[in-house]
């Protein structure tokens, strides 16, 4: 377990530190940073002076390793475009991507869930025939298209749920919440939808497939020749054993929610990081671009060390050391 | 009777085009084809939408992007209904500069096939290749090959897409950077594929390698190049080619997505991404066409590359024969 903890761990700091060589040589080679920041008419000591508080003279070395110090300070320099500190730009913003990718990953848990378990238990029904055609345009459906659609049905045609922005929001020790208020929770309807249907679309298949795997096997044929009531052996055996492979899932996706968070901000102009991200790309905001590739890379690579090592706590054959010990 | 049983083997001679045309229409991929209903209807769209986009230039009305041929009058003109100044009438409608939508479709499909195609003859090229030498050579280059695939498949690779399009625009001076917009997208996108044809490759290649005929023409002197081109690479090609059906869909995905964020092909040269992000500002106020045909079009051709990909996974995968 310590070898296998250590090994992964030691990769994950070889990734993070790949990445940060990637955004630290991306912010020191590209362009002039300091004609950028302190514009055209600027005199010689404006640029040295700007020069020595962006930290460019310097040697390369020393460079990178300031800039991995700040970056663990949480200090990522300033944003070309906004010209504030990146770091406040993202902490403001932070909020409104959570929240977004929490509902979302809750409307693909429940109703993923749900749909996957409805169509495996009535795997002929006219409803269960639909859902799976459905799911199927689902996948192939872009993001920003399913955002287009629902803001053009529920908010142009049916006016019943707004199409932009965040609706109200209030201040919870620093944390802007949308939870709080009837139209931020509003606002919130469409862009969950569109974030989470996706990775609903797979959840239900996953757990269509799995619960079909599982009502076949001996113990639930036993349970059933018990004369258990077929509530508790759909929910309280089969269901438990389709879990785990889901929760696996959820945790590898919820890397590609934050991607396509991005999609979702820009639809429907959700003040949340990713819309952020995009401005920066479309201004060529090195600073903030930079940023956001390490956070996001820290994020990923947080989630698949969690979930390697649940993993390794739920499945007895991944401990290799014990599994030859004992053969 | 002895000179007839010991005559040589019947000369094979070079089958007529005719011959080899019944043996296509006999072969296994061409009898699921003919069975499958919704793949003839796939492969119908997919051939009438790269039809247009090639011929575009020729069947489109007007060109909507030659200032000369628009007329502002003839802006937001419904489908089908004549324009209340000129009396023309348009089969798709137009935008909101006169254009006709139906013409900007043809030249907005013409740019996402192009990307799509060029992005996923990139990305395969540069996966089979790592993927061949990864598998074949092994030991430290294989492992530095394969983990860098690893950790590049553990990001989504639209956010990769982004990022390195994000990077590489940084590097190019903003006076080239609508000219080199289309280069750096296939660019982006091809490189935010690359891991899944290199893991296949590498798969396949690695059981390949230690075959006999490898070994023959190992033992034989030619140069390991030759022997992954000529005699490793025919054996991959099954499963590439259909990770390069399902990869063009994703491409064509991806660019529309990238131009529909703003960060894709410049205003000069609109994608169908281009046409949707144009469009969707038009259906608060009623001018549902000028984003619904784009729409429609992209989401058709996404669908039916991916019927197509799909139908030949099951065709090319023996295990579900």
């Amino acid at each position: 377990m310590i070898a296998f903890l250590i090994r992964r761990i030691a990769q994950a700091v070889l990734v993070m530190l790949v990445v940060g060589f990637v955004a630290f040589s991306m912010f020191r080679f590209v362009g002039d940073p300091v004609s950028i920041m302190v514009g055209q008419e600027a005199t010689a000591a404006d640029r040295a002076a700007m020069a020595e508080r962006l930290g460019i003279d310097r040697p390369f070395p020393v460079q990178f390793a300031r800039f991995v110090g700040n970056a663990l300070n949480g200090d990522f320099g300033i944003s070309y475009r906004v010209g504030r500190p990146v770091m406040d730009l993202i902490q403001e913003r932070l909020p409104a991507t959570l929240e977004l990718a929490l509902c979302a990953a809750m409307f693909a848990l429940v109703f993923g869930i749900g749909a996957g378990v409805y169509t495996a238990l009535h795997r002929d029904g006219a409803l269960s025939h639909a859902a799976m055609t459905l799911s199927l345009i689902g996948v192939s459906l872009p993001t920003f298209l399913i955002g287009i659609g629902l803001i053009f049905l529920f908010s142009v045609e049916l006016n019943w749920l707004p199409s932009f922005g965040r609706g109200q929001v209030v201040d919870v020790g620093g944390w802007k919440s949308g939870f709080l208020t009837q139209s931020g929770l509003r606002s919130l309807v469409l862009p969950t939808i569109t974030l989470g249907l996706f990775q609903m679309t797979l959840i239900m298949r996953l757990v269509r497939s799995e619960m079909l795997e599982v009502l076949r096997t001996d113990y639930i044929k036993f349970a059933r020749a018990r004369g258990l009531h077929d509530r508790a052996i759909h929910y309280g055996h089969a269901l438990k054993n389709t879990l785990i492979p889901v929760i696996t899932l959820m945790g590898i996706r919820l890397g590609s929610l934050v991607a396509f968070a991005i999609i979702t901000e820009t639809v429907f102009q959700w003040p949340g990081v990713g819309f952020l991200f995009v401005a920066s790309v479309q201004a060529v905001d090195v600073p903030m671009m930079a940023s956001y590739l390490v956070l996001v890379a820290a994020f990923f690579v947080v989630v698949n060390l969690v979930v390697d090592l649940a993993y390794y706590r739920v499945d007895p054959r991944l401990r290799t050391d014990h599994a030859t010990a004992r053969s | 009777m002895t000179e007839t049983s010991a005559a040589p083997a019947p000369v094979r001679t070079r089958p007529s085009l005719r011959e080899r045309i019944a043996a296509a229409w006999d072969s296994d991929i061409a009898y699921s084809f003919r069975h499958s209903p919704v793949t003839i209807v796939a492969a119908v769209i997919v051939l009438l939408l790269l039809f247009g986009a090639i011929f575009g230039p020729w069947i489109a009305p007007q060109n909507p992007f030659d200032p000369g041929s628009l007329n502002l009058m003839e802006g937001k003109t419904a489908p089908l209904t004549p324009n209340m100044f000129t009396g023309k009438t348009f089969l798709l409608g137009t935008d909101d500069q006169g254009r006709d939508v139906f013409s900007t479709i043809l030249y907005g499909s013409r740019v996402s096939l192009f990307v799509g195609f060029a992005a996923v003859a990139f990305s395969m090229v540069l996966g089979v290749t790592l993927g061949l030498i990864a598998g074949y050579r092994g030991g430290w280059l294989d492992s530095v090959i394969m983990r860098t695939a690893d950790i590049q498949l553990t990001f989504e690779s639209l956010l990769v897409a982004l990022m390195i399009f994000g990077f590489t625009r940084t590097l190019i001076p903003p006076g080239s950077q609508n000219e080199l917009a289309v280069p750096v997208l296939i660019l982006a996108i091809g490189l935010a594929e690359w891991p899944q044809y290199a893991r296949t490759v590498r798969g396949v290649t690695m059981v390949e390698r230690n075959k006999e005929y490898v070994q023959a023409a190992r033992v034989i002197g030619l140069h390991p190049a030759i022997i992954m081109m000529r005699h490793v690479l025919p054996n991959v090609l099954g499963p590439v080619l259909v990770i390069a059906t399902l990869g063009l869909a994703l491409a064509i995905i991806a660019e529309a997505t990238l131009s529909f964020l703003g960060v894709g092909v410049p205003p000069t040269q609109p994608s169908l991404g281009t046409l949707i992000r144009v469009g969707q500002e038009y259906i608060v106020s009623g001018e549902w066409w000028i984003l619904l045909f784009p729409a429609v079009t992209l989401l058709a051709l996404a669908l039916a590359v991916n019927l197509l990909g799909d139908w030949l996974r099951d065709v090319l995968n023996p295990k579900l024969r």
